[in-house]
């Protein structure tokens, strides 16, 4: 039994911690636990925001999977991207470090220049990508010409457009750089000089030194990046639209994933049968589906050795 | 003797060139987009309908007709409240759950970490539909910025998780050693660690207001509606729309949202670096 003056202690320790986290705790209840629950909710129920929503059981699953002509090619493009995008991001970004850590002259300046493009907002960023690779007078097409390579339709055609995004993201890959050159600067020395001593290549000591000692931030990056990849959202949306000539603005109505749908994501059908055809049972039918899989990407996140919370957590 | 070092000396020489000339072709990939948008915002219309890449005329009025737009001021003001005090509010709030999840030993201490976690990798389209309802029917708040403000004042799970990282590689012995000089539970948080926290702090208060910056979803949720709540990515989205084929303008204007946020990388480039390596590297 412990004497009162410790039990008064430890109950103002309590209650401090309390006010210390009840911003988050109030927070995540109102703005995630009790709109996760809606979203269940109005899954099973018919809804257009006027209506008292009506119990309807599955019929909005049965829709969103069978009848909703989008679903499945945004699933086979968010798919496209997390394969190809993602393992581009990895590969450039890593490289890029690499590249930063060897050079001697200048090593500030290319540091800085190839990070500035992950500053760029991702609106700018895509309107500047449809500007600059449009096919018929964009200055990427116009340097290809010059050297006698063919130019291709990127973002109007529908076999290019998610090539042209990924380009996008490779251009913004600031970020990886830098997480991977700070891991890099931390392998420790002594191993590439024994190597050396060994008679390792370059090649060698990459594959079994470099590799290893940075492989959990290689994963880190990949399960970021898929998890990125399931919230795509503005850069295809803006470049479909954009590319299609669509007006934005007002309430205006279009067909995502201009063109041919070959840049619809899920989280734009989320928009699209939510806010522009007020049809919110099936949209909230894919915000579970995005639930359900951004967070088997989380527990993939979080099961890395020492894990995203550290060992003491 | 004297021939291997030779050998290894020109070696060097070759590794060097091959290296530089890897990185100056990189920094062509990187740097060239910034630079045919310039060329292209200081063109006259019809030029830049037209596959050239080098400006006729310098059309610097571009950026002024840019400017006068109409709403374009009005999407400068929106974009600096919402970040601004987006910002400030993410900061007091995040500040005490981070400083408790990093330093303060309590039971459930990893369930709230797990789900600061989770609330960070979620995307906002998942809730999104209720929390519209609740705003615009309950409300009535739909047409303005406060859906996307008012959270802000309840934590942010990427900034709280970011500054967790941050706090963590702060010496507990100084926490211990200040309470040993008698700083209470309340002091030491705020004159010793909240000190010490600077960097962090910068680098969730500049992410924060980069990410409202960059923000198009909430904006085209609660304020697509109406043009005097909209925002200058969402704005900048539907100029295009207006101007349809004034790639000229359009890229000034791009220009023109670009430039803050680069502007403010080079005041703060070691926050910024800073928090991005906290994110993947001190797990």
């Amino acid at each position: 039994m412990a004497p009162p003056a410790l039990l008064a202690k430890r109950r103002r320790a309590a209650l401090r911690t309390a006010a210390f986290l009840s911003p988050w705790l109030i927070g995540s209840a109102v703005f995630f636990a009790y709109p996760l629950l809606s979203t269940a909710y109005f899954s099973f129920t018919r809804y257009d925001g006027f209506r008292p929503p009506a119990f309807n059981g599955t019929a909005n699953w049965s829709y969103v999977f069978t009848d909703y002509p989008l679903f499945w090619p945004a699933l086979r493009n968010t798919l496209w991207l997390v394969v190809v995008m993602v393992s581009c991001r990895v590969v450039f970004g890593l490289g890029a470090g690499l590249l930063v850590t060897k050079v001697k002259t200048g090593a500030g300046i290319f540091r800085t220049l190839f990070y500035l493009p992950y500053l760029a907002p991702p609106v700018a960023a895509t309107l500047a990508f449809v500007f600059l690779l449009n096919p018929g007078t964009g200055p990427v097409n116009t340097l290809l010409d010059g050297v006698g390579l063919p130019a291709p339709g990127w973002f109007t055609d529908p076999g290019w457009s998610k090539p042209a995004l990924t380009a996008l993201a490779v251009w913004g890959v600031g970020d990886l750089m830098v997480i991977f050159m700070a891991a890099l600067l931390d392998v420790p020395k002594e191993q590439y000089e024994a190597a050396e001593l060994d008679g390792a290549g370059a090649w060698a000591r990459f594959r079994h030194i470099t590799l290893p000692n940075i492989s959990p931030i290689i994963l880190f990056a990949v399960v970021t990046g898929v998890i990125q990849a399931m919230q795509y959202y503005t850069q295809p949306l803006v470049a479909g639209k954009t590319a299609a000539g669509v007006i934005g603005g007002s309430g205006q109505q279009f067909e995502p994933g201009y063109p041919d749908k070959s840049t619809l994501t899920l989280p734009q059908l989320v928009y699209n049968l939510g806010f522009q055809r007020f049809d919110y049972g099936a949209a909230c039918v894919l915000a579970l589906v995005l639930f359900a899989l951004s967070m088997a990407f989380t527990a993939l996140l979080m099961r890395r050795r020492g894990g995203l919370t550290g060992a003491d957590a | 003797m004297t021939m291997s070092t030779a050998r290894g000396a020109r070696r060097a020489v070759l590794h060097w060139i091959g290296v530089h000339a890897l990185a100056v072709a990189a920094a062509l990939f990187f740097v060239l987009p910034f630079v045919f948008l310039l060329l292209t915002s200081l063109m006259g219309d019809q030029q830049a309908l037209t596959r050239d890449l080098w400006p006729r005329t310098w059309e610097w009025g571009n950026y002024a007709t840019v400017w006068h737009t109409p709403g374009f001021l009005t999407w400068w003001r929106n974009t600096l409240l919402y970040a601004g005090l987006g910002t400030l509010l993410t900061v007091v709030s995040s500040v005490p759950v981070a400083y408790a999840l990093a330093k303060v030993r309590f039971r459930g201490r990893r369930l709230v970490l797990l789900l600061v976690i989770a609330v960070m990798t979620l995307p906002p389209q998942v809730v999104v539909i209720p929390m519209y309802l609740f705003w615009a029917k309950q409300l009535d708040l739909s047409g303005t910025l406060w859906p996307l403000i008012v959270p802000m004042a309840f934590g942010d799970a990427f900034s709280v998780f970011l500054l967790r990282q941050f706090l963590l590689t702060i010496p507990d012995e100084y926490l211990d050693a200040a309470r040993v000089d008698g700083c209470g539970e309340l002091r030491t948080p705020l004159r010793v660690v909240l000190p010490m926290a600077k960097p962090g702090i910068a680098s969730i208060a500049l992410f924060q207001f980069f990410a409202a910056w960059n923000d198009y979803f909430g904006p085209q949720v609660y304020a697509s509606d109406n043009p005097a709540a909209w925002t200058l990515s969402y704005g900048l989205e539907s100029f295009k729309g207006a101007h349809h084929t004034d790639w000229n303008l359009t890229m000034a204007a791009t220009v023109l949202v670009m430039a803050p946020v680069i502007l403010l990388f080079f005041f703060a480039q070691k926050a910024f670096v800073e928090g991005v390596t906290l994110t993947g590297v001190k797990g």
